[in-house]
């Protein structure tokens, strides 16, 4: 700034306010800088290392070294295709319940809140000052055997119901299929519940007057004007809750069993436990290809012109 | 946003906009084209680059660990230990036996809690050891198959016998010699960690659960039973109880015992595998019996009476910690000392007084009745010879044994 603010040369002007444009021009760049330089060396070189390990062959002892070996995807796809599913089923069965739970409760905030918007808002994020592995390991005392929870589901029944889908296992609920996914939506139900708020909040209440006035039912007017412009909430809560869901693998470590193991669980495993990087890495990517498909799918359907 | 151009084009507009560009004569645009020409460009771009990465050999060459020691200029020692797996004082500010050290020898211990479990902690160093880097700790304290591990690749510095009289004369006989380290040249023992089978006897209704084929068969105890993740642990056992000696297996054996293990995931007797948190599962009940370490059963029994423990007649593994002094570190003749301090009797009995796992070092019952009388007699911390004599220990494996045992055992875990 010093330079620009000196005194005009007393030669031509002209050159000055070349490089003046020339400096202002670069100024987004410098400024991209510090994003690019993280995504650079936090993003995109990891991608490459991972996607090199992922055709590579050897073992810890000698080595691995490139071998061009795509064989690794498709071992890795049909060996872990079950846990894959898995992961597909109980995410996309997670986000369904963060948006059924989540926006009647977004939709009582941002329209009937009044003066507790705020304290609503905070009692929403609040457990989230604590760990994520506490609050899941919390849900064990909660769903525990002899609790109260199971207690109260097993008398009326619905113990029976989900056992008879699958989705339970004789009268308990921990280290079952529902355990993994109750876990799951109360680990990413803020995700869901914040940016439904934001989307719902914007909506102008003279709308819903204006449909009022002209004879809309209060079920028209949430289907034919609420819920339309409350869609981008719906898209980027959804996705949140979805995407990191899919790779989650405390929910179904603690609370879930030997056949309730999603697709984190199994790269946790190969990476960790069995040695086998090039499996783990080759997992990691066909997860990342599978969620991204979806995701474009889905975006394409929704529909998401103002979604950003 | 809403100020950008494309805002300002009707739905109508940016959905004619789009189809023109898709299906249109537009569709093969200039744009296209080099969009095109750039990911080939990049693909084989990143080809090369891809080639060019790999993983050098783990293994390094025997004498590559050794680096200078700078132990006598800075008397420093960095420890990693697992959590709560030292003594410490009323206050919970100090470790009573670090500060006596320190005391006596002028060195400090900047003692660090940060190993919650082995394979997670591997994944953390491998990078540098993998490296021929310092890791900047000078003692960490692992078990005994990632011990191996890491003496097999060469990651981990000779002791200097000369600098562990205590260490030599009181290390009890059942952990001389250890397949993986004859002699114990690498490494000394911290803790024996006996794995038994515990139950709940108020879940149990009274019924005492002493072998794993009561675990895998009893109708009762049907999705209450939980093994441990640590393959060697729940394997061994299983292998045991078949009449198969841990110490000897073949892959016959060792199938056999993950075909028995996967029957009884099937038919749903076994619940989970878990890592330490079975402990407040058998504590609530939730879990009737299971396989267990001793040294978490003897702080649960302070809590709840109703936890039990019974020694399998078939036998029970005893696996161990081991200090090690990891390739590089700068501080070895200090780490080496501080080794040989906790084989000193009125140490040892300090220190197991407060950590309930059975001790390594022999003798140290006197010293230990001294400090409470009721845990030198305690089996799961001093071992009397009936229950030694069921000791066993898990033969160390091959790297390709290794990740080959590991594979199916992941398998039965469920990952």
């Amino acid at each position: 700034m010093t330079v620009t603010e000196a005194p005009p040369a007393p030669g031509p002007v002209e050159p000055v306010v070349h490089k003046q444009s020339v400096r202002r021009k670069l100024v987004p760049y410098w400024l991209l800088l510090p994003g690019i330089l993280w995504l650079v060396v936090f993003f995109a070189l990891p991608m490459v290392y991972q996607a090199s390990t992922s055709v590579q062959t050897g073992s810890l002892e000698e080595g691995f070294s490139v071998t061009w070996h795509f064989q690794t995807y498709w071992d890795a796809l049909t060996e872990y295709y079950p846990q894959f599913l898995r992961s597909v089923l109980y995410a996309g069965t997670a986000t369904i319940l963060c948006l059924l739970l989540g926006y009647p409760l977004a939709y009582l905030i941002a329209f009937r809140a009044g003066r507790w918007r705020n304290l609503l808002l905070v009692v929403v994020i609040a457990p989230f000052f604590t760990s994520f592995l506490i609050r899941t390991l919390a849900w064990k005392t909660i769903l525990a055997d002899g609790g109260p929870v199971v207690d109260v589901l097993g008398s009326v029944g619905f113990l029976d119901v989900t056992s008879w889908l699958g989705m339970t296992e004789g009268n308990r609920l921990l280290a079952t299929p529902l355990a993994v996914v109750c876990g799951l939506t109360y680990n990413f139900l803020p995700f869901m519940i914040l940016p439904l708020y934001t989307s719902l909040e914007r909506i102008d209440p003279r709308l819903h007057e204006a449909a009022g006035d002209l004879y809309a039912k209060p079920s028209t007017i949430f289907r034919k004007v609420t819920f339309p412009l409350s869609m981008p909430g719906v898209v980027s809560g959804t996705l949140l809750t979805f995407i990191p869901a899919s790779g989650d693998y405390v929910n179904a470590e603690l609370l879930g069993s030997t056949d309730t193991k999603m697709v984190g669980n199994v790269i946790q495993s190969q990476f960790l436990r069995v040695l086998d990087y090039p499996t783990a890495a080759a997992l990691s990517f066909i997860l990342m290809a599978v969620v991204l498909i979806m995701v474009t799918v889905y975006i394409r359907r929704a529909g998401t012109e103002d979604l950003v | 946003m809403e100020h950008n151009e494309p805002d300002r084009l009707s739905a109508a507009q940016m959905a004619a906009v789009r189809r023109s560009l898709a299906n249109g004569r537009g569709a093969l645009s200039r744009r296209s084209l080099l969009r095109a020409s750039g990911v080939g460009a990049l693909a084989a771009g990143g080809a090369g680059i891809l080639s060019g990465c790999g993983i050098p050999p783990a293994k390094r060459e025997a004498g590559a660990a050794a680096s200078s020691d700078y132990s006598d200029q800075e008397k420093l020692i960095n420890f990693s230990n697992w959590t709560e797996y030292i003594d410490i004082s009323e206050d919970e500010k100090s470790h009573p036996t670090l500060v006596e050290f320190n005391k006596r020898t002028g060195i400090k211990v900047k003692y660090t809690e940060d190993i919650n479990d082995n394979v997670e902690f591997f994944g953390k160093i491998q990078p540098q050891l993998a490296a021929g880097q310092d890791t900047g700790r000078d003692l960490i304290n692992v078990t005994d198959w990632l011990a191996a591990r890491m003496i097999r690749l060469g990651w981990v510095q000779k002791l200097d016998a000369s600098l562990l009289p205590h260490a030599y004369a009181n290390l009890s006989p059942q952990f001389r010699s250890p397949d993986w380290d004859p002699g114990r040249a690498y490494s000394y023992p911290w803790t024996g960690i006996p794995a038994v089978i515990a139950y709940n006897i108020k879940a149990t209704r009274g019924r005492k659960v002493d072998s794993v084929t009561q675990l895998l068969d009893d109708p009762t105890l049907k999705g209450r039973v939980s093994f441990l993740t640590e393959m060697r642990d729940t394997v061994g056992l299983t292998l045991l109880d078949m009449g198969k000696d841990p110490a000897k297996v073949n892959d016959a054996d060792y199938d056999a015992a993950i075909n028995r293990l996967q029957k009884g995931v099937d038919k749903k007797q076994i619940r989970r595998f878990t890592g330490n948190d079975y402990t407040s599962d058998l504590d609530k009940g939730d879990i009737a019996a299971c396989v267990a370490w001793a040294g978490d059963l003897i702080q649960l029994q302070v809590d709840n009476p109703d936890i039990r423990f019974s020694i399998p007649a078939a036998g029970y593994m005893t696996a161990t910690d081991n200090l090690l002094v990891p390739a590089h570190a700068r501080h070895q003749k200090n780490a080496t000392r501080l080794i040989d301090y906790y084989y000193e009797l009125p140490v040892a009995a300090q220190l197991a007084a407060y950590i309930n796992y059975v001790t390594p070092v022999a003798g140290v019952a006197s010293e230990l009745a001294k400090i409470d009388p009721e845990l030198a007699k305690n089996p799961l911390i001093i071992p009397d010879e009936a229950m030694a004599a069921k000791s066993h220990s898990f033969r160390s494996l091959s790297s390709k044994e290794e990740t080959a045992y590991e594979e199916k055992f992941a398998k039965l875990i469920g990952a």
